[in-house]
């Protein structure tokens, strides 16, 4: 595998939309045509060259590629978006949208990252060592058909409605979470081992959600009893766990909820 | 400016042309014998078809529900997206398509003319303010008419001439050009959660069917000499086993005479009103029995109303009809109520060619146009947005073209078509000159616009589109990708005599006529109206009177039709 490294410099104080910093985009590349790679700074188009000093080697094959970022990218959006393999590892904080639509390959970021991270996810691995904003994970905006395939996992804390309209795939929240996890879920699974915000899977008619912490369900989700030694697609909890049905207030939901008792 | 096209192969279907070799000369917007500008521009145009524009009938491009389509829908703007250009505004939208785009795409098809089909008339301003910001074709909206408090009242007492009177007013306060009905009767029963399935379902506090609805429209139609007849959207749309009403509405207008050379009754997106079965699980298609009733009848024209597979959005002032679709499919749902006028509905849809349902849906729609023997009787449309995005129309004129393509297709789709539609049996190709009369000559004729549009006699608006296809080599039955192609984007597009789309980009922005209709009726009759009016306006609206009739001022190039009774 080859290094790419990305050091930011004079970044703007404006958003900066950069789906081209991914392996697809870099693949067969030579450090001349990444520099010049497009990337839109509010109605201007500029190039990636402008804003950050890239060295290092760059693979021929999408997967042979690693991209660093050596730095804060707070207000960088779209980073690895659309992305079917390789690597990328963010050194620092990172913006919205990252690893949006991702198909596969590895995504790690150090510190934390903005909203709408993973949205409409379809594979790959996506670590987050901090915190994550809200809408991770989730559909675009009025979109039925969310999350579909591959695993985050995210250290800290992360906002509203993760997993939102989620079909598929398994969001893993090391910390807390804010309301609404797993809204309008049909299929998947999301853990979160600290608390969980209130109204966790309105709406959703499939999918497991296991909260092993704290949390205020619905009144439209039904007690079905305590269930412990939970084995889960290969991950093991202790419990004991009260597990809910629902939500009722949807047609024909099978949606399952477990919380630690 | 002055333009000579020559060496086209020329299908005009008015005119009998069929594919002859011509020349045809263009001078101030209009299509003329002899120039008299000696520097006229020469297009060469041979080895190429050229063709009247494209005339639209029934396409949702503006009014309350496309509106509220695009609101509701940025998924569906996240799909398609057209950047601007120096000329070109910026667009977005795949079946809700911003309005400028709306125009732009038309034009790059060859389409000249676009009618949008459902204007209530309390959002007649909106309808206006937006169609004044889709350029490039002429265009005009029919008025809503279906749950329409005064015309039901007045049909009702059974009073047809202050009825035309109130039509004819409303037509002038709206600035539309002809009276829509969309499941007559039902629409106003939604407002009290009901609906009228069959033709003798009574309306709620109404006292009237919408067989009476249907029949007294159609008379005030022919009392204002409208160039156009009744648009109607059938009552029982999109159900299982409707075909017995659609065949029970065809029969409606008989006897009733027009003072135009026209049909009586056009029936929209007939294919959405031709199922048999008892339920979707044993939908099948009546076609057959749906296109031997039209070939029987020469006062019923009908738009086909295909399906295309893919991911649409259904917008309809049929409000039970997209409540009940919504129920299926369980997405999101927009309703709303348009006080004292009507009450739409919106709700996305995925027509899947693994299922069914939409498998036999899209035959249907193929089958129609196949079966129904005089092509002028039958024309393009996939009810933009509801079956399918009007920029899917090229590949529904290649369908019919080929056999091949039908029948790659139908290897593709789930098997129940082959059981539960005729489409597999049916060899009937469609060739240039029909495809002419199915997109163009035919709509003109049935919007009693022939005088001008559809054709490229001369004295008519210089509206053409020429596609890069030669009829003496190409093989259509095995090159309807090349078809599909070609019809997606126009070789040439003029407009009023400018060349405003050059191989399938815009060269050249131009604001089309809006065209509305000023009725006269008998001036006692009128007072009395005006006087209900003003009664029920005080009693019932939210707005008042003044505030309500649109102005020319809404209009780009205003164009005015005058009718006598």
């Amino acid at each position: 595998m080859k290094e790419i490294v990305l050091i930011p410099e004079e970044l703007p104080t404006i958003g900066l939309e950069a789906d081209t910093i991914s392996p697809d985009f870099f693949a067969n590349k030579k450090i001349n045509e990444i520099n010049n790679l497009v990337v839109f700074c509010g109605n201007e188009k500029l190039t990636l060259g402008d804003f950050f000093n890239i060295k290092g080697s760059v693979g021929q094959r999408i997967s042979d590629i690693k991209i660093i970022i050596a730095g804060d990218v707070s207000l960088v959006k779209r980073i690895g978006q659309g992305m079917s393999g390789g690597e990328i590892l963010i050194k620092g904080n990172a913006g919205m949208y990252v690893g949006a639509e991702m198909k596969g390959g590895t995504i790690v970021v150090e510190g934390d990252i903005g909203s709408f991270s993973g949205q409409r996810m379809r594979g790959g691995q996506f670590i987050i060592k901090g915190n994550a904003g809200n809408y991770l994970g989730a559909s675009y905006r009025g979109d039925w058909r969310g999350m579909r395939g591959g695993e985050i996992t995210v250290d800290g804390n992360v906002g509203s409605e993760t997993g939102e309209f989620m079909v598929g795939g398994k969001i893993h929240i090391k910390g807390n979470c804010g309301p609404f996890i797993g809204i309008h879920m049909t299929k998947g699974l999301i853990i979160i081992e600290g608390d969980a915000d209130k109204r966790v899977g309105a709406q959703m008619v499939g999918g497991t959600i296991l909260v092993n912490g704290k949390t205020e369900m619905l009144p439209s989700f039904k007690l079905e009893g305590d269930e412990s030694n939970l084995n889960i697609n290969g991950a093991k909890f202790n419990g004991p766990f009260l597990k809910f049905k629902g939500d009722m207030a949807e047609m024909h939901s099978k949606g399952t909820v477990y919380v630690r008792k | 400016m002055s333009i000579i096209l020559k060496n086209g192969f020329v299908f005009d279907p008015i005119n009998g042309i069929k594919g002859d070799k011509s020349t045809i000369f263009i001078e101030d917007g209009l299509i003329v014998e002899n120039l008299k500008n000696k520097n006229a521009k020469v297009v060469d145009v041979s080895n190429k078809i050229i063709m009247p524009g494209g005339l639209e009938i029934h396409s949702h491009v503006a009014g309350g529900k496309p509106n509220i389509g695009r609101a509701f829908r940025p998924e569906d703007h996240e799909r398609f997206v057209m950047p601007k250009t120096n000329i070109t505004r910026s667009g977005s939208g795949y079946s809700t398509p911003s309005t400028f785009m709306t125009g732009y795409l038309y034009s790059m098809m060859g389409y000249t003319t676009v009618f949008t089909p459902a204007m209530p008339p309390l959002m007649a301003r909106h309808t206006h303010e937006e169609l004044y910001d889709l350029p490039m074709v002429d265009k005009g909206g029919y008025t809503l008419c279906d749950g329409n408090w005064f015309i039901l009242k007045y049909l009702r007492e059974g009073d047809i001439e202050k009825c035309a009177a109130y039509v004819s007013w409303l037509l002038k306060a709206t600035k539309g050009f002809a009276i829509k009905l969309t499941n007559p009767g039902g629409s106003e029963a939604w407002a009290w959660g009901r609906n009228c399935r069959n033709l003798d379902d009574e309306v709620p506090h109404f006292k009237i069917t919408p067989r009476e609805i249907i029949e007294g429209m159609v008379e005030v139609n022919e009392k204002l000499a409208l160039p156009h007849s009744v648009h109607l959207h059938a009552n029982n749309l999109g159900r299982p086993g409707n075909y017995t009403t659609t065949l029970d509405t065809l029969k409606i207008p008989k006897g009733i005479k027009s003072p135009r050379h026209r049909q009586t009754l056009h029936i929209t997106h007939i294919q959405f009103n031709s199922y048999g079965g008892d339920s979707w699980n044993t939908l099948e298609s009546k076609s057959d029995k749906i296109a031997n009733a039209i070939n029987k009848l020469d006062n019923i024209t009908v738009d086909t109303g295909n399906i295309v597979f893919g991911d649409t959005t259904t917008m309809s002032a049929d409000g039970p009809l997209e409540y009940y679709l919504q129920s299926i499919t369980g997405l999101k749902w927009a309703n709303r109520n348009v006080e004292l006028e009507t009450s739409p509905g919106v709700t996305p849809m995925v027509y899947s060619p693994k299922m069914a349902t939409t498998s036999i849906q899209w035959a249907i729609g193929l089958e129609l146009p196949l079966l129904i023997k005089d092509p002028w009787k039958v024309f393009l449309a996939t009810d933009h947005p509801n079956g399918g995005p009007f920029t899917k129309y090229p590949e529904i004129i290649a369908s019919l073209m080929s056999s091949k393509f039908r029948n790659q297709t139908l290897s593709e789709v789930n098997k129940a078509v082959h059981k539960r539609s005729i489409l597999p049996t049916l060899e009937r190709e469609y060739d240039f000159y029909d495809v002419a009369i199915f997109t163009r000559a035919g709509q003109a004729k049935a919007f009693g616009l022939d005088k001008n549009k559809g054709h490229l006699g001369v004295g008519a608006h210089a509206d053409i589109a020429v596609y890069d296809l030669n009829p003496d080599k190409i093989d259509p039955n095995n090159e309807y990708k090349l078809i599909k192609d070609k019809f997606s984007l126009a070789y040439l597009t003029i407009k009023d005599g400018k060349i405003v789309v050059r191989d399938g980009k815009i060269t050249k922005v131009i604001d089309g006529r809006t065209y509305w209709i000023d009725s006269s009726t008998p001036k006692n009759i009128e007072k009395e109206v005006y006087k209900d009016i003003d009664y029920y306006f005080k009693r019932y609206y939210s707005i008042n009177l003044a505030n309500y009739p649109v102005s020319e001022d809404y209009l780009t190039r205003p164009t005015v039709l005058k009718t006598n009774t």
